[in-house]
């Protein structure tokens, strides 16, 4: 499976957290290729086991990249037949203004986000943000076949295509965390040549998005010695300082911080350096906004990693990314797993 | 179909070759003279048997969009507006960038890293640009000039209770009506004119008003409308389906009452659905029309566009059906004599 058409795919489908089954097929389908079994928490994070060589000490190393994404709501009806709406996960709603979205009721439903007409504001409004409550949704029919075809409660996309941009860079509405799933495919391929004593699981978690759930449980399921979250970082753009985000196309980003096993996150940097992977570091004091928050605090501990796909624009609706950082970052990964060992794990993990 | 072809090619004001081009394509073999003018405009003459007053039908080909206005050494592309653009419409939008038409990003700080009260405000143009996927000056230089056109990136859709959804309805909805009358034959001798940079004002009707010398003319456009928000009727410029809406003012003209009149008498005689235009917001190509010479005679009809400049423009699709006939039954009234 080629990474790209499979990053396009999952961007393209839909899996507002809460409402991942609708991914998880695809995802068990294609890991299948790579895998030498599939499993589930009970949440339903879909994991990919691939066994490692002579792995007696059952030696387990965990990949966590959130499946969900952000979405909208349906919170009320209007007479005049518009949908009112709430978010699912961090959107701003400044974002959401003339957007088209899909309605997910009893069938996929095309709208529009509407906007209020200039004959209508003042003209100080311009320089008043939209507020979630200003927006409604119009699908073009009158209040009662709106009701028979959508109900409160129901899930909204926004319709927007996957693109390929120029160099390599790709935008789409779902890149976080679809692009961390990627990641781990196009590692699960590169570890098809490699040798590796851990059994690798490969999980696509849950509703990360509204607070990390997925990974949660899924831990808890696997217990593994070592857990990498993969998940995306603040691509650098003018309006963001240089110390709040990291460099596109510069490689995978490896995080430092309490999250993070210090030790541990020396020894992906030697391997970054010793196979010339392009790397560059981000820096997060406390928890990080990611899987690995809470895989490091599951049962009696788990040593983490954290890898940051650096990607502009997190949580609107054109975030983009390089591939370039996708192939990089589940490359090293890889050779990653590949020279971690029962002997040698101990001591990558002394204080 | 004529109204997706129409939509999808991009005419940003002063940009106007792809959609001039189609327009061409459409007419040539339909009209007894088409000439493009010193300015871009397309005057088209179609002789009929029916010889009344010189009569115009005017429609502006171009559109909202943006400008290139620089290149930074990271590779964004800063651009300025082209027509009234409600800058709050722009983030998170796809758009494309010159004639090559690449695809290019409208992003948006992360949410993560705002502070609250930044979400109390709209993000100002200069704080916006393109991102095409560069990451240096050369790169994108290798792509985009300083000066090429920028446009909204949305494909036509038809949705919902017989509406359409797609960029640009403002105006290409009138040239599609012009469109259409110029392939009908009938026995109606008029003029037509595809003008160019209405959006950034009203600049091309005005020498091809001075050119064709009309006693009276129709302009045919999009209008706004907000029939979903509010409850007060008197708010609502138009409503959506309730037929072509009929101008009586605007910031530019003062429609003339007999034509405005006779519109009205063909509407209910030929049992036509129409309503009024009820804000004097706006002006359209009429503003110039009227003041050419010693005085033009105009109206307007209109197919109400919700979400007018943004991407996502909404019309219903019997408001055209209403506005073509209301077009055609009062053109017929007028070279029949009905206008003094």
């Amino acid at each position: 499976m080629n990474t790209l058409e499979f990053l396009k795919y999952l961007s393209n489908s839909t899996s507002v957290s809460g409402y991942e089954e609708n991914i998880s097929e695809y995802i068990v389908n294609t890991f299948k290729e790579y895998s030498d079994d599939i499993d589930y928490d009970k949440l339903g994070s879909v994991i990919a086991i691939k066994r490692g060589t002579n792995n007696v000490s059952n030696l387990k190393i965990m990949l966590a990249a959130h499946m969900d994404e952000i979405g909208l709501m349906v919170k009320d009806f209007d007479d005049s037949g518009t949908i009112r709406f709430t978010s699912v996960g961090g959107i701003d709603p400044r974002t959401l203004v003339a957007q088209e979205v899909i309605v997910h009721g009893k069938r996929e439903v095309f709208g529009v986000i509407g906007t209020k007409p200039p004959h209508l504001q003042d003209s100080s409004d311009s320089d008043k943000a939209f507020e979630m409550d200003d927006l409604y949704i119009d699908i073009g029919y009158d209040k009662k076949t709106v009701k028979e075809l959508i109900c409160i409660g129901d899930i909204i996309t926004i319709n927007r295509e996957f693109t390929e941009l120029q160099g390599n860079s790709v935008t789409g509405k779902a890149l976080d965390d679809k692009a961390g799933v990627a990641t781990m495919l196009q590692c699960a391929k590169e570890l098809k040549k490699l040798n590796h004593q851990a059994d690798v699981y490969f999980v696509s978690t849950i509703q990360e998005e509204v607070g990390t759930r997925g990974a949660i449980t899924s831990t808890y399921k696997i217990n593994p010695d070592i857990g990498i979250a993969i998940d995306v970082g603040f691509g650098k753009t003018p309006e963001l300082d240089k110390a709040d985000s990291i460099e596109m196309k510069k490689g995978p980003a490896i995080t430092l911080g309490g999250n993070i096993h210090p030790t541990l996150r020396q020894k992906l940097i030697e391997v970054a350096e010793e196979y010339n992977i392009p790397y560059q570091i981000e820096v997060e004091s406390g928890p990080t906004g990611t899987d690995a928050r809470s895989m490091q605090i599951s049962m009696a501990g788990v040593p983490c990693l954290l890898i940051s796909l650096p990607l502009r624009y997190m949580h609107t609706t054109v975030e983009t990314i390089n591939m370039d950082d996708i192939k990089n970052s589940g490359n090293l990964i890889a050779r990653f797993i590949s020279e971690i060992t029962s002997d040698n794990l101990e001591g990558y993990l002394c204080y | 179909m004529l109204l997706k072809r129409l939509t999808e090619a991009s005419g940003v004001s002063g940009n106007e070759k792809e959609v001039r081009d189609i327009i061409i394509e459409e007419i040539k073999d339909h009209v007894d003279n088409y000439e493009i003018d010193k300015i871009g405009n397309v005057i088209v003459y179609k002789k009929g048997n029916v010889k009344g007053p010189r009569l115009l039908i005017a429609a502006h080909m171009d559109e909202v969009g943006l400008m290139v206005s620089d290149i930074d050494d990271s590779g964004l592309i800063k651009f300025i507006p082209v027509g009234g653009i409600d800058k709050r419409i722009l983030v998170s939008k796809r758009v494309k960038v010159g004639n090559k038409k690449i695809d290019g990003v409208i992003g948006a700080k992360p949410i993560h890293l705002q502070k609250a009260k930044e979400r109390k405000n709209a993000l100002d143009l200069k704080q916006l640009y393109v991102d095409i996927g560069t990451y240096s000056k050369e790169e994108t230089e290798k792509l985009i000039k300083i000066g090429d056109y920028i446009s909204f990136d949305s494909d036509f859709r038809e949705f919902g209770d017989n509406l359409i959804k797609a960029k640009a309805l403002d105006d290409r909805i009138g040239c599609a009506l012009l469109i259409e009358l110029l392939q009908t034959d009938n026995e109606f001798d008029i003029y037509g004119a595809f003008t160019v940079m209405e959006e950034v004002g009203l600049r091309g009707a005005g020498p091809a008003a001075f050119k064709i010398e009309p006693d009276i003319a129709i302009i045919l456009e999009g209008t706004t409308c907000a029939d979903l928000e509010n409850s007060d009727t008197h708010l609502q410029a138009t409503r959506l389906g309730e037929g072509p809406a009929i101008s009586l003012m605007d910031r530019t003209t003062y429609f003339n009452k007999e034509l405005r009149d006779l519109l009205i008498k063909v509407a209910h005689e030929n049992n036509i659905k129409y309503q009024y235009r009820k804000t004097s917001v706006g002006g359209n190509d009429s503003g110039t029309i009227h003041l050419s010479k010693e005085g033009v005679k105009t109206a307007t009809i209109s197919v109400p566009c919700r979400n007018i400049h943004t991407p996502v423009s909404v019309i219903n699709k019997s408001d055209y059906e209403n506005a073509y006939n209301l077009l055609q039954a009062s053109i017929k009234k007028i070279l029949e004599g009905g206008i003094n």
